[in-house]
């Protein structure tokens, strides 16, 4: 835990540092300096404590069933993490519906561990001294999914529709400033300030963004889910808030996935 | 029950915007519109009513790959959001272009995070590039370095200028630029600052 928070710190400054440094030659606006601290870290990524705490939850048994989540199916089979994540969102029999990583973590919690829905989801994002076990379980789970190629097939009905209606939302322009996804994500080599835009609606684009998620958020000294990237999004969009696990949610996340399909997984990777 | 919906809502474009409702309104997004209304919670200053489409918002939501606009639709957008346009009643269309500037670089405003007793700004900069002295700037807008040294500061291209940021889909239908004035985003004092931005001889935006 010290080593954890001091390996914070560290990073925490460090990207300041870089951060100084880079306003002094912003001269140049393909600067990234992420890449920089990614570099001077090495192989290191911070992301790794939460996947040691994911491991750990993963196996303890909690809840009032007091069980761990070691029968949770990810799709795999019961008890299997090993690629998962390579493979989701996924169509679940069970749940009648297709779910993402952090859905289904939610399902298992609820169903196996016997945690209420509503207790779980009080701690869907780390805040600082409060801790995610969605945010470390995720970092777990997508670990054991490193180098594996990305294969969300649309395969049944429910994956064709959970597409269909993630491209459409992807598109659907709204609220007070008319954004959509595609306002920032539908183009390819655009910025924001100096931040870089994937086109999402391509596969370069979709693989580049998607392969790294979960991950460690440098600015934010945590590791995020795909659901709170996209939540954020929709709050600079000046949406209200997407919920954690709604069908929106699962179906933009099918849209991304499978147009990111053929990845090589590298989560949890590291982002600004 | 659908058909009864549909039905309500043609009847309701029909009576706020009779020129599009005649368009057929073909690409609706009510499959998606309905999933949205169950999958987010309002919060803050950001209401479940900004998830409702107006007409250009729902005109403009369509995939690449599906149906383009058709001429009419393109030609009945720009009629509808000209004529949204209310021009300062004083004729006046600049301001202080330092103003502006604070505008062009503040891009807090109607988030649910925001703060809404705060002023808005328009947020230029993430897409636009201005002055040459600010090198943090977006490139899904044209750069807007030397607008007014290029095209002049005569009163036709100020009232275009302002025309413009209050609402850019008068030009551009189906544009990325939000439509600051027709949408509250900004008010007359705050688009009358960025038109000076871009046109005062005396802007950083018009400096060399």
């Amino acid at each position: 835990m010290i080593a954890r928070h001091r390996t914070r710190a560290i990073a925490g400054l460090a990207f300041a540092a870089l951060t100084a440094a880079s306003s002094i030659v912003l001269a140049q606006p393909e600067d990234d300096p992420v890449a920089e601290y990614r570099a001077m870290m090495g192989d290191d990524n911070p992301a790794e404590f939460w996947v040691m705490r994911g491991e750990a939850l993963w196996s303890e048994p909690r809840g009032p069933a007091s069980v761990s989540l070691e029968q949770c199916d990810l799709g795999m089979g019961p008890g299997v993490v090993k690629g998962a994540y390579a493979h989701l969102p996924r169509y679940f029999a069970d749940a009648g519906q297709v779910m993402d990583l952090e859905t289904r973590l939610l399902h298992c919690m609820v169903t196996l561990q016997g945690i209420p829905r509503k207790e779980a989801l009080k701690q869907r994002f780390g805040d600082g001294a409060r801790e995610s076990d969605f945010e470390a379980l995720a970092a777990f789970v997508a670990e054991e999914s490193r180098g594996q190629v990305l294969d969300v097939p649309l395969d049944n009905p429910a994956m064709e529709k959970a597409y269909a209606l993630g491209k459409e939302m992807f598109f659907y322009r709204a609220g007070t400033h008319d954004f959509s996804c595609a306002t920032c994500h539908g183009q390819t080599g655009m910025r924001i300030r100096l931040q870089q835009l994937p086109n999402i609606s391509e596969a370069e684009g979709a693989r580049a963004a998607y392969s790294g998620w979960p991950a460690y958020r440098v600015s934010q000294g945590e590791v995020r889910t795909m659901q709170w990237r996209l939540q954020d999004c929709f709050r600079q969009q000046r949406l209200p808030q997407l919920d954690f696990g709604s069908q929106a949610s699962i179906a933009l996340t099918t849209y991304i996935a499978h147009n990111a399909n053929g990845a090589v997984m590298d989560a949890p990777g590291m982002k600004r | 029950m659908n058909r009864a919906f549909t039905l309500a809502g043609l009847i309701g474009a029909a009576i706020m915007l009779p020129a599009l409702a005649s368009a057929g309104l073909a690409g609706t997004n009510d499959g998606a519109a309905a999933v949205l209304q169950q999958s987010f919670t309002a919060k803050g200053q950001a209401g479940m009513d900004r998830l409702d489409q107006d007409d250009v918002q729902r005109l403009c939501s369509r995939a690449p790959d599906g149906p383009a606009l058709s001429e009419k639709e393109y030609a009945e957008i720009m009629a509808s959001e000209e004529a949204s346009i209310r021009y300062p009643a004083d004729g006046q269309y600049l301001g202080d272009w330092r103003a502006g500037e604070k505008i062009a670089q503040n891009g807090k405003g109607f988030q649910s995070s925001d703060d809404p007793t705060q002023s808005s700004g328009g947020n230029c900069y993430a897409c636009h590039q201005l002055a040459k002295g600010e090198v943090a700037y977006g490139t899904i807008g044209p750069s807007l370095y030397l607008y007014g040294k290029l095209r002049g500061n005569d009163a036709e291209t100020q009232r275009y200028t302002y025309a413009k940021i209050y609402n850019s889909n008068a030009f551009l239908p189906c544009s990325s630029m939000p439509r600051f004035g027709h949408k509250g985003i900004l008010d007359e004092q705050q688009i009358k600052d960025v038109v000076a931005l871009l046109l005062d001889p005396q802007s950083p935006v018009n400096a060399e």
